[in-house]
């Protein structure tokens, strides 16, 4: 049987701060709804469907949101799905939206995801003690750090590598006006200089606490017909999932992630990530991630990956461009990071992407993973159908 | 439209589920998970490498911790790794997910799981937190008190009485008599006021309880069963999270939904409710416009057993295991999410004429 093309017709994200003490979650889930269906031209009516995700509901406090958000997400009397897939889950919500049109269930779908960090403690809601279990090793940082030092070891990277990607994101993130942090005096010199906080995780190469909300309208081809702006049409989509612990596991690339991109390059057709994808929004919440991302996703060999970072290939104007949108480690609303990175690659081959805008992008890679590198979500989105 | 025709006929194929039970406190929400795994599995003969989607439904409040979906999935034996989702909803909804991703063609096997444990916590207390954080949750109005307000409302607009719920909640219990999973068997006394007019009775025992279900699509679905449940559709709908702007009377979601999924096209014999409460059944009785002549609840429903996201699960399961065993050719499922019966799934299924 064939599928329903899917198309990206409508992008909405909210501006990402550390705390939006003027709107409450129905209110950011809201701005960012309403963004994308100005964006598509659309309004609430011409929506069949609603999917959302975020992260874990003790961020917020609120035991399955989606109910709740239900009228701000005009979703009354319509389906309403929430998904929830630890860090991937913008990722996956996104893709389980994309299902629903390429299954032809419904026409187009409102899929949007979300997180406001500030209306509770992120820290205390990944710390509740359970019985016979290590508590998590002061936060997320504590748990990768160790897996950076292994890629460190077995790359040979030098120290530099995670400061190079910080400075590179935090300088995108200028060009961003919806990224949390706009550090305009940022220098390599000062993310070297900034205080170590799980060695090798220094304080700038990590990502921020944010408030924000991601919004996308998808639609199949006649609803992608009728849309006021180019769509960026999904070429390929997958998620895989491997178990958090175990012996055989290796932290540094996860078999989860190369068989859900390898997955996703078929899909596509592509059968050399690395000159026919025109750039990548990678979910890079510690800066070292990119070099570790790069050769799990095909982009470079085991080992290799450091050296796209270190001679400019992921700057913005390499031949390479990672993290265009300053990336995770610019803006962090959890649930929604995974989503922003599906969203800016489809804002990048819309030709929308603004001040980070890469020239000519045709094909982008959006990335999102979560657990302990354990849940991976992606989609190749084009500028032109899949057929043609 | 959902209930249009479509190129590609998916079915229920198996479905296993634990004992439920008040407590089961030395178990993990792993540990009471992996034997209703093994079973669903052992029915087909298939094994985890062979399944090509897995979509599971919990929830981290009853767990009381971030992220509790992802020891379960360890559970699962992902390795190497599985194409594989989560939704923080009743394990109905999850079937849903993966119904969806049969469709595409992506897959041809789908295993659905979903899991709760009620007994570590008051879920009384917990439920309060799917309210409006900001108006209403701060209020503490607890499943029960709410369940009372549409009961109450039932009773007002002369839709049921209290003598009316009481044979409601020993007509499932009578029926939980045949089920060895359920919770509460044969007759139960409908005892005091829990919060008025509902006696305890009148609500669901509180337990712990896990569910699984494989899907399949078409000749696939044939090898794995010997007469599979097809799914002929299935729809789901929500409504407003405010009380104050719903009839509590009524259920327009679960009206949709059934449209949505044809119920209506052609009669059903079956019926498996996921009403916790006596009341809602009313209410769902109504809005499905099931006659007497139909089997609610031969299980007992949500009334002998309500495993808190498993219970939706359940009724999909329970009414396609009858269509399995030849009990019924036609069935209808209902699940339910958020106070009064907010959210509401459909489905239909059928077994091929013999």
């Amino acid at each position: 049987m064939s599928k329903e093309p899917v198309a990206v017709v409508g992008i909405g994200q909210t501006r990402h701060v550390a705390a939006r003490r003027d709107v409450s979650l129905a209110g950011l889930v809201r701005e960012a709804a309403r963004r994308a269906l100005q964006d598509a031209e659309l309004t609430w009516a011409d929506i069949d469907a609603v999917v959302i995700g975020k992260a874990p509901d003790f961020f917020e406090g609120v035991m399955m949101p989606e109910l709740y958000l239900a009228d701000a997400l005009g979703a009354v009397g319509k389906p309403m799905l929430r998904v929830h897939t630890a860090g991937s889950v913008g990722g996956s919500t996104a893709l389980v939206a994309a299902n629903l049109v390429a299954a032809r269930v419904h026409g187009t779908v409102l899929t949007l995801a979300f997180e406001k960090q500030s209306e509770s403690n992120a820290m205390w809601g990944l710390s509740l003690p359970i019985p016979f279990q290590q508590p998590l090793l002061a936060g997320a940082g504590g748990f990768f750090a160790p897996h950076i030092r292994a890629y460190m070891r077995r790359s040979g990277a030098p120290e530099t590598i995670g400061a190079l990607v910080a400075y590179k994101d935090r300088r995108n993130a200028l060009k961003n006006p919806y990224a949390h942090l706009h550090e305009h005096d940022i220098t390599l010199d000062k993310v070297m200089a900034s205080p170590m906080l799980w060695d090798p995780i220094r304080y700038s190469e990590t990502c921020p606490s944010s408030d924000g909300a991601c919004a996308m309208v998808l639609t199949g081809r006649a609803g992608a017909a009728r849309a006021p702006h180019p769509p960026a049409w999904m070429l390929g989509g997958a998620m895989r999932s491997e178990p958090t612990l175990f012996a055989g596991k290796d932290f540094v690339s996860p078999q989860a992630g190369q068989d859900c991109a390898a997955d996703v390059y078929r899909q596509a057709g592509i059968t050399d990530p690395r000159r026919e994808i025109d750039g990548a929004e990678i979910y890079v919440p510690f800066s070292w991630y990119e070099p570790m991302w790069l050769e799990n996703l095909g982009f470079a060999d085991a080992g290799e990956g450091w050296k796209l970072t270190e001679t400019g290939v992921t700057e913005l104007d390499g031949a390479l461009p990672v993290n265009m949108s300053g990336g995770v480690l610019s803006a962090n609303p959890i649930g929604a990071s995974g989503m922003i990175r599906f969203a800016e690659a489809a804002l990048q081959v819309r030709g929308q992407a603004g001040e980070h805008q890469v020239d000519g992008a045709r094909r982008v890679l959006g990335h999102a993973y979560g657990g302990g590198s354990q849940f991976f979500s992606m989609w190749l989105v084009g500028d032109r159908p899949p057929d043609s | 439209m959902t209930s249009a025709p479509r190129d590609r006929e998916i079915a229920v194929v198996a479905f296993a589920q634990t004992a439920h039970r008040r407590t089961s406190e030395e178990l993990s929400e792993v540990e009471m998970l992996m034997p209703v795994l093994h079973e669903v599995l052992d029915r087909t003969g298939l094994k985890t490498a062979d399944i090509d989607f897995t979509c599971s439904g919990s929830s981290d409040y009853l767990a009381g911790r971030a992220f509790s979906f992802t020891l379960a999935l360890d559970g699962v034996g992902a390795w190497p790794p599985i194409s594989e989702s989560h939704v923080e909803m009743d394990g109905a909804w999850a079937l849903y997910e993966a119904w969806t991703k049969l469709l595409t063609g992506d897959a041809d096997t789908a295993l659905v799981y979903s899991y709760g444990k009620s007994s570590p916590g008051s879920v009384r207390d917990v439920l309060t937190r799917q309210l409006d954080p900001y108006y209403v949750a701060p209020l503490w109005p607890d499943s029960v008190a709410l369940a009372a307000l549409q009961a109450q409302a039932l009773i007002d607009a002369r839709d049921t009485d209290e003598p009316a719920l009481a044979a409601v909640a020993s007509r499932n219990r009578e029926a939980a008599t045949t089920n060895p999973h359920a919770q509460l068997r044969g007759p139960v006394p409908q005892g005091d006021y829990l919060v008025q007019p509902l006696r305890t009775g009148d609500c669901p025992p509180i337990g712990d309880g896990a569910a699984a279900v494989i899907l399949a699509a078409g000749d696939r679905a044939r090898d794995l069963c010997d007469r599979p449940a097809w799914i002929r559709g299935i729809d789901h709908r929500i409504e407003a999270h405010g009380l104050g702007v719903r009839d509590l009377t009524d259920s327009p979601s679960t009206r949709l939904a059934a449209e949505r999924a044809g119920v209506f096209e052609r009669p059903v014999d079956t019926a498996e409710l996921h009403a916790p409460f006596t009341a809602q059944e009313v209410v769902l009785r109504k809005a499905l416009r099931l006659g007497e002549d139909v089997d609610v609840n031969p299980s007992g429903g949500a009334l002998a057993a309500n495993p808190i996201m498993a219970a939706g699960l359940i009724r999909i399961g329970e009414a396609a295991a009858r269509i399995h065993r030849g009990a019924s050719d036609r069935a209808l499922a209902h699940a339910t999410s958020g106070p009064c019966l907010q959210q509401n799934l459909v489905a239909v299924l059928e077994g091929e004429r013999r």
